[in-house]
């Protein structure tokens, strides 16, 4: 009798890329509900928009490339790229501003350097550091947290919604009631005017743990990533790794000049600090590959996201964090190779 | 009896044992043909000592070689050599030997059995061992006088008999040891006489708990320096290396071997092999062969003479159930397929599994490697296969040197994880062959380099000495124009 044949193992986990991305998306589900919450519906403007654009987008390249775009757009690959480059936009940012981004990221992050596997740049926040340095006022423009006013809830909708379509410009006045600056920037800005930490701290900007809003935005990303760890879909060595980075210099800082840093708590709870540790910085593709290397490139991003925030020109330093260190991994993956099994420690 | 922790990193696998395990382990029962590989699996050939036509016994033996990677192989059964040709053998083609069984089963003369090894001197003993055939029955058919005798040179303590046997599927030596446990320490006593061992450890996983008890209670009766090591059943703790580790905490060197620790393993289905020679006088011709799979009518453990047809063994498990989609020589993680039943079993056939598809998981397209790194995480020896992948993919001959290609055991446990389904087992063991024929090829071109240059100045040499001699010529010539 004749059989098939096929290289060995025969086996295989039921693992799968597409398994994979889907357990993340699912551990993005609480940061949504917390975003909706706390910033209005917008949102789901800001994913029904940047996800068909990112598909689109990738089926393109692989067309372009001369590839079946099937199996790709199926792994969903694509789709956290989408959804983590939405939950870092303002919720009002107009439409073709955020085709843009994520057409900008899907195809000169991600398939200008070979598609999956081989970008060397994480595609969302190449995206989205594009769009903020290219457009600065409509990304920076976050409407004030709230978190229970059903009415307030319905009127930013609609403002939102209005905007989304039909841009800023004509009804920017109409706004006025509903922004503010974000905690990092109220910092920034305070203590460059000379006021006391405890002053820059009582503005409503500023809640219990970080900033307003942002600190149940913050938890709902540490418990989604409780989740990717415990399904062991991330590994630890990157998030903790840039959790205590950013806590040791938050704490050494605040220590020496409680005046002119914020303390630990607040960077860890502020801005994209949580998001950034668990779902951004852990794009196996873009980091440090062993788990020595991971511990450096996660802390690199933990001590670049405080050196911005505490010293750069923008309030948030995540993404910047993020794309510096993705510079960094292959020479960190130079100098982390771990011993080999029977080779001498050296 | 000593329990001892995992190594660096290993799967936890389902084992899919217990379908042979229902069944005692069956007699050998010798088939019309049957057909013995001169390479039986090592990767070197014997050399045929028989002709067509000749007459030969039941352990009469058909090829031998000089060679220390290769054991001498004999004839199982009594009857007469009908061809020698290449044929489909399990590792691809390869020269083989057919004997058509007379039935007679009349044993070679020359035969004899040695009841006192003792008696007799370690390289004495180890020179039967080499012409008796006996190999590592492991699945990778080293020869043991080979290994025994590279033991004696370095001053070797401790025998490890390997009964770990992690491999999903494979429980050969389990059978064994439930029935032959006796049987293997005796084989055990007379390898540490050979190697000068003072120590024994048997090492078995977890999950046979029957076979632990067996050897528990023939080690009663066993001289001082015998333990039972019990180790987690985890894969591939049964890998020398590996297990080495798991049981001294120490690790073998990249480039050295076991015995550079004062230590060589043994499989224990060898040990066995060996004390039948002992009692006997047979040569290693039969060993126990898992037939195995959800294609298998009864799945049981069977003794086989090497060089039946798979076939002869499939009927004696009652053949086929359905339509098996693969036949794999080994277990489901290392096994290899092979394209046809009707090839003959050899020293290094543990099992064969006839796999329906309920046995496998269908291979989606490889995706591209998104570096996630649990291939890492599950690597035994150490390696960054996501690495590796990148720099075979390029053939990076010095890069992946360096990243430890020739570290990789093979063991399948990075593609197991791969969550890209990228078969990176095979592109390793391609890559590894490109490799070393890459460093072959340049050894070589640096050899013909070495010979061309001493050419070269051999002949400049020369033309100078001839230049010489003439101008001392032409110089007399002028001082002495007469």
């Amino acid at each position: 009798m004749r059989f098939d044949t096929s290289p060995a193992p025969h086996v295989v986990s039921g693992r799968s890329v597409g398994s994979v991305m889907r357990q993340v998306l699912l551990a993005l589900l609480p940061v949504a509900v917390a975003h909706l919450a706390v910033f209005g519906p917008g949102l789901l403007l800001q994913l029904a928009i940047a996800c068909p654009a990112a598909l689109a987008s990738e089926a393109l390249a692989l067309r372009l490339r001369g590839q079946v775009p099937g199996p790709a757009l199926r792994d969903g690959s694509v789709l956290v790229t989408a959804a983590l480059f939405a939950l870092c936009l303002p919720p009002a940012l107009p439409w073709w501003l955020t085709a843009f981004g994520a057409a900008f990221g899907v195809l000169v992050g991600k398939h200008l350097y070979g598609g999956l596997g081989n970008n060397p740049f994480n595609p969302a926040m190449v995206g989205y550091a594009m769009l903020l340095v290219s457009f600065p006022v409509e990304m920076t423009h976050w409407p004030l947290p709230l978190m229970t006013d059903g009415q307030q809830w319905s009127a930013l909708a609609a403002l939102t919604t209005q905007t989304v379509v039909g841009g800023m410009g004509d009804i920017l006045p109409a706004w006025d009631g509903y922004t503010g600056a974000t905690s990092l920037d109220a910092l920034r800005t305070g203590l460059r005017q000379r006021f006391t930490m405890s002053e820059v701290f009582s503005q409503p900007a500023f809640g219990v743990l970080g900033g307003t809003g942002l600190e149940w935005l913050n938890a709902a990303a540490l418990l989604g990533g409780v989740f990717l760890l415990a399904t062991r879909t991330i590994r630890w060595h990157i998030p903790c790794s840039m959790l205590l980075s950013v806590a040791g210099l938050a704490m050494l800082s605040h220590a020496f000049d409680p005046g002119g840093y914020a303390g630990v708590t607040f960077h860890l709870f502020s801005g994209a600090t949580m998001l950034g540790a668990f779902f951004i910085a852990t794009d196996p593709v873009s980091a440090a590959t062993s788990d020595r290397g991971r511990l450096v490139y996660g802390a690199g991003i933990g001590a670049l996201t405080w050196a911005i925030r505490a010293w750069g020109g923008y309030p948030d330093g995540v993404a910047f964090a993020v794309l510096l260190m993705n510079l960094t991994a292959p020479l960190i993956d130079r100098y982390t190779v771990p011993r080999i099994y029977g080779h001498p420690t050296d | 009896m000593s329990r001892h922790g995992d190594f660096a990193a290993s799967l936890r696998l389902e084992a899919n044992k217990q379908l042979p395990m229902g069944q005692p382990l069956q007699a050998a029962m010798a088939p019309p043909h049957v057909t013995i590989a001169l390479d039986q699996g090592s990767g070197s050939s014997a050399c045929p000592v028989v002709a067509r036509g000749d007459r030969v016994y039941a352990g009469s033996t058909l090829g031998r070689s000089e060679r220390e990677d290769c054991a001498a192989v004999h004839s199982p059964v009594a009857g007469v050599v009908v061809e020698i040709d290449t044929r489909a053998v399990p590792a691809g083609t390869g020269l083989c030997i057919t004997v058509e069984n007379d039935g007679s089963n009349r044993p070679d003369p020359a035969l004899a059995p040695i009841p006192d090894y003792s008696a007799l001197s370690p390289r004495d003993l180890l020179e039967r061992f080499r012409n008796a055939g006996i190999a590592g029955l492991g699945g990778a058919a080293f020869p043991t006088a080979t290994k025994l005798g590279s033991a004696r040179q370095q001053t070797t303590a401790h025998l490890i008999l390997n009964g770990a046997e992690c491999e999903p599927w494979i429980c050969c030596d389990d059978a064994l040891m439930r029935e032959k446990a006796a049987d293997i320490l005796y084989g055990a006593r007379a390898m540490m006489h050979v190697a000068g061992a003072n120590r024994c450890t048997v090492a078995i996983e977890d999950d046979k708990p029957e076979a632990l008890q067996a050897i528990q209670a023939a080690l009663k009766s066993a001289p001082e320096g015998f333990e039972l090591a019990t180790l987690p059943s985890l894969y591939p703790s049964g890998a020398e290396r590996q297990l080495i580790t798991a049981l001294t905490g120490q690790e073998v060197p990249s480039s050295g071997l076991p015995t550079d620790l004062g230590i060589v393993c043994q499989n224990v289905g060898t040990a066995a092999a060996i004390a039948r020679f002992l009692q006997t006088g047979e040569p290693l011709v039969r060993r126990v062969v898992t037939v195995t799979g959800s294609g298998i009518a009864q799945p049981a453990n069977l003794e086989a003479y090497i060089g039946s047809p798979i076939t002869s063994l499939i009927e004696r498990c009652g053949g086929y159930r359905g339509r098996p989609r693969r036949l794999i020589e080994g277990g489901s993680m290392m096994g290899r397929a092979l394209e046809s039943d009707t090839v003959p079993i050899t020293k290094a056939t543990n099992c064969i599994f006839a796999a329906t598809d309920a046995d496998l998981v269908a291979r989606d397209q490889a995706a591209a490697c998104i570096r996630c790194g649990d291939c890492a995480q599950a690597c035994p020896a150490g390696l960054l296969p996501q690495e590796l992948h990148r720099a075979a993919r390029v053939d990076d001959g010095p890069k992946l040197d360096s990243l430890g290609i020739e570290d990789c055991i093979l063991c399948g446990c990075c593609d197991y994880v791969c969550p890209s389904r990228i078969p990176l087992t095979e592109q390793f063991r391609a890559a590894r062959l490109a490799v070393r024929r890459h460093r072959a090829d340049q050894l070589r071109a640096a050899e013909a380099k070495q010979r061309f240059e001493r050419h070269e100045s051999r002949l400049q040499a020369q033309a100078e000495a001839e230049r010489r001699a003439f101008e001392e010529a032409r110089r007399r010539a002028r001082a002495n124009p007469n």
